[in-house]
């Protein structure tokens, strides 16, 4: 659970209407942010029940309070190495919304860290990578004491569509 | 959902509009049937006149207007003045689909786009304007009006209410004026809500000559008597030059408070007849109430009053010979008497959270069930008795849960009276509709989602099944076709049959299309069942297709797909020159599931128990592999293909090592293949949950459940994973690659 309660203290000057909160977390190393208001809670991993043939960054389904919710491996999902799941590797429950309908997704992390509030024109647009490197789920970033946030499109982070069917095409490994 | 939000009452109306709606529609067909049954048409007329009072009172002028106009014309209809003529139906029918549209727009967006209305308002004018042939009324019998309700006793102990005047004016009965014989039975509590019946009386009055007569028999003894309830019944004659429709609004603010019923006399009465009346009336005035002493020998308490009027009434009617005579009258019967409706209408969202709820304590259930077989104690046996007794409630509370969302199948059913009408229209054939089995009762889900495919289906008979009347002559077949629609449970499952009596389908010509669409090898022999069963089949819903089945791009593989993502199956049997069937086995509900829990590797899957067909011990030798391609089992003369589960759901299953543990055999699309799992585990209820809430469909898999642990399992959706895994050649042998 960490600090995820905690205010930046800098928070009362901003309004508002031009800034954003952001619950961040660890992931290798980096620190990411996501807006507070999508974060539904944060729990830890319990034991997930995998889905044949989807993209192995989807690492199946939880049951959240009756409701069966996907599983993303963030780390996965950014090509990043992986590691052993431990005891800071918490589940950050978020809403996305994706093509129109909005849905309940888990995010697993490294850890969570902080809630801080960025105002608008701080926050930088990311820059161009080139295609080589999709930048589709970022949103931009934003610096805390000279410590940089990559701030997160948390609607972009699936994509459903090429999740169909549990038989089709070659068994992922 | 729009942004728009509709107030509850609009709502309201928009549901009862549309209900109105449907009685017009169904009233409609039925008139084309047969002649003007003046029971529907009334029917018709009363839907039309509340739909219009609504939408007035709601503020939907355009709706009021256009309703008008169809009210007018089905007045004309109704008393007699018009013919009911097929183009008149035709029209009515048109501006039910109309207004039916109109419901949709103000659902949408709270208007009406009256500019749509222009054609179909000015053929209403024109019909209305045109001349109206009057429907020639067949000379009822002269009846006696003598027998009025009041009888001569009850007269004669009256005390005198009202000032009313006497029927002598039946005696100036002039050209133009009509006789209109009122039953007005009032509900216990209409005077509390502030409607005085003497009032109305004074507003009929100012319409003609009117003669009142009370019955009250109904009073209670003065001890028991509420002075706010309504007891009196009256029965009121009005002669004059008075409109059916000028009586109704005079009766406008109480006709949800009483039983009222408007008819015309439509025999002049005999001077003798009049003459009886005014003996029996002018000594005294019509309006009586009886004498206390009268009061206290029919005094009934008042508890028992509600109940004991409808009987009261009831005996009234039958022993009164005006009464009678007037209800087999040929026309113009009019009852205003609100049909007592025997269905409560429950929000969905509110059932929806209760049988989530109910999952819940079926979840629970479960997870205590668990418990139940851990703990070694001497309290085991009260826990398991208390378990085997919350088992039982929980499943009393789901069955009766779920008993509210089950609805008769004539909700799905009752549209098709009109489809077939309108496409017989077109397709110049003549066809039966005989509709089984509409009280059947399913899930409210299964049956949103089975119209469509039953629209196609039928469309599909009525345009390629059934044959021209010319040709069916010419096959020895009466003229009109015959097409049935059929609906019955069996175990527990929703059988639903269209069968036609037409052409069937042409297996060669079927054939022959699916080889040179590629779907089956010139070589290959099929049954019958699986020729006929290749109509499903994605490759036909294109354009070009047989002649005999086809053709509006809409194709029967989204019949199949639709049904399938119901949990059922659709089959077809066809004989040439005898007809063809179409049977649909759906699951009673979509909610909840009989499942086998399966284990293979470190998951538990559950399949559906009705999928299963039976379970077989695996021994190595038991496997014959076919050419290095497939691996089959010889089941008692049969071979039954084997799907390592292991391998298509987690792509880790090694098959050259591990081939011992269990076949579970199952049947789906009429095929049987046998699926190899580690252990069967419990067999149990699960709550089936929707895996698209928070992610997507996934073909092979219809759901989710949690499971006692509060894991979370896949349930297998057996004929999707057949499918995928049989159907496309290039994944099995992918997957043989990776076995090797």
């Amino acid at each position: 659970m960490q600090s995820a309660a905690e205010v930046n203290p800098t928070d009362e000057q901003y309004s508002e209407d031009d800034s954003d909160q952001y619950l961040t977390f660890k992931l290798a190393g980096e620190e990411y942010g996501v807006e507070i208001l999508r974060v539904q809670g944060i729990q830890g991993l319990q034991k997930v029940t995998t889905i044949p043939n989807t993209p192995e960054y989807i690492l199946g389904v939880i049951n959240l309070r009756g409701e069966i919710v996907p599983v993303i491996d963030l780390r996965k999902r950014f090509s990043l190495e992986s590691v052993e799941f431990n005891s800071t590797t918490v589940v950050i429950v978020v809403r996305m919304v994706n093509e129109g309908k909005e849905r309940t997704i888990g995010i697993v992390v490294d850890g969570v860290s902080e809630v801080y509030r960025f105002e608008h024109k701080n926050v930088q647009e990311p820059p161009e990578f080139g295609a080589k490197v999709s930048t589709e789920f970022l949103k931009g970033l934003a610096s805390v004491d000279e410590k940089m946030v990559i701030l997160l499109e948390i609607d972009h982070l699936v994509d459903f569509n090429e999740i169909t069917s549990a038989v089709d095409g070659s068994p992922s490994e | 959902m729009s942004e728009f939000e509709l107030d509850e009452i609009t709502e309201i109306f928009l549901e009862e509009s549309l209900e109105g709606l449907d009685t017009m529609e169904t009233g409609l067909l039925g008139l084309e049937a047969g002649e003007a049954d003046p029971e529907i048409m009334n029917d018709i007329f009363r839907a039309a006149h509340s739909i219009k009072g609504g939408a007035g009172t709601f503020g939907f002028m355009d709706v009021s207007e256009f309703t008008h106009g169809v009210e007018t014309l089905l007045d004309e209809m109704r008393s007699g003045d018009r013919d009911v003529t097929p183009d008149a139906v035709q029209l009515l029918l048109r501006t039910v689909d109309r207004l039916r549209a109109m419901m949709d727009e103000i659902q949408s967006t709270g208007q009406v786009d009256a500019s749509q209305n222009e054609e179909l308002e000015k053929e209403i004018t024109t019909m209305l304007e045109s001349d109206s042939v009057a429907v020639t009324t067949p000379a009822p019998e002269p009846k006696q009006v003598s027998e009025n309700v009041a009888t001569e006793d009850e007269a004669s102990n009256g005390i005198e209410l009202l000032e009313v005047n006497n029927v002598e004016g039946a005696e100036k009965l002039q050209q133009g004026d009509t006789r209109w014989v009122i039953e007005f039975v009032p509900h216990m509590d209409m005077l509390q809500k502030g409607n005085d019946p003497l009032r109305i009386f004074k507003e009929l009055r100012k319409l003609g000559e009117l003669a009142v007569t009370a019955d009250s028999s109904e009073i209670p003894q003065l001890d028991a008597l509420v002075p706010e309830k309504c007891y009196i019944n009256w029965k009121l004659t009005l002669v004059g030059d008075v409109s059916e429709e000028q009586i109704y609004d005079v009766f406008d603010w109480v006709l949800e408070d009483c039983d009222l019923s408007v008819e015309e006399e439509l025999e002049w009465v005999s001077a003798e007849d009049i003459k009886a009346i005014k003996d029996d009336s002018s000594a005294q005035d019509e309006v009586k109430v009886k004498e206390p002493s009268e009061i206290a020998q029919n005094a009934t308490p008042v508890a028992e009053k509600e109940a004991a009027s409808k009987a009261t009434v009831k005996n009234e009617k039958s022993s009164s010979k005006t009464v009678k005579d007037e209800k087999v009258q040929p026309a113009k019967a009019v009852k205003a008497a609100p049909k007592e409706s025997t269905s409560i209408r429950v929000s969905i969202e509110k059932v929806d959270s209760l049988l989530n709820l109910v999952g819940e304590l079926v979840i629970t259930q479960s997870m205590l069930k668990r418990f139940g077989t851990e703990i070694k104690s001497e309290d085991l046996k009260d826990l398991g008795d208390g378990l085997t007794q919350l088992e039982r409630y929980t499943r009393e509370l789901q069955e009766s849960v779920m008993d509210i969302r089950m609805l008769p199948i004539s909700f799905a059913f009752n549209r098709f009276p009109r489809l077939v009408h309108d496409i017989c229209g077109k397709l110049g054939k003549k066809v039966d509709l005989e509709v089984v089995g509409e009280q059947t009762e399913v899930d409210k889900t299964v049956l949103e989602k089975i119209g469509d495919p039953l629209v196609h289906l039928v469309r599909n008979s009525l345009d390629h099944g059934i044959e021209e009347a010319g040709m069916r002559i010419e096959n020895g077949k009466p003229e009109v076709g015959k097409l049935t629609l059929s609906a019955t449970q069996e175990g527990g499952n929703i059988v639903i049959r269209v069968i036609d009596d037409g052409a069937g389908i042409n297996k060669e010509k079927l054939v022959q299309k699916a080889i040179e669409k590629g779907i089956i090898s010139a070589d290959d022999q099929l049954s019958d069942d699986r020729i006929h069963n290749l109509i499903f089949h994605p490759g036909f819903s294109t354009v070009d297709q047989v002649s005999d089945l086809s053709g509006r791009g809409v194709g029967m593989d989204v019949v199949r797909r639709n049904i399938k993502d119901l949990g059922g199956r659709v089959e077809v049997h066809s004989e040439i020159g005898v007809g063809t069937s179409f049977t649909i086995r759906l699951p009673l509900t979509l909610a909840i599931l009989d499942g086998q829990l399966v284990r293979v590797g470190d998951e538990t899957y559950i399949m559906s128990l009705l999928s299963i067909v039976e379970t077989v011990l695996l021994k190595e030798n038991d496997i014959n592999d076919i050419a290095g391609r497939a691996d089959v089992y010889q089941m008692r003369g049969e071979y039954i293909h084997i799907i390592w589960l292991k391998e298509i759901l987690q792509g880790t299953h090694d098959r050259s090592t591990n081939r011992e543990g269990l076949l579970v055999v199952v049947e789906a699309d009429g095929r049987r293949v046998g699926l190899f799992v580690d252990e069967l585990l419990d067999q149990q209820q699960v709550v089936i949950k929707n895996l698209e809430d928070n992610f997507k469909q996934i073909d092979g898999v219809s759901g989710a459940t949690i499971l006692g642990d509060g894991t979370v399992a896949l349930i297998l959706d057996i004929p999707g994973l057949l499918h995928g895994c049989l159907s496309d050649e290039a994944s099995v042998s992918g997957n043989e690659k990776h076995a090797a």
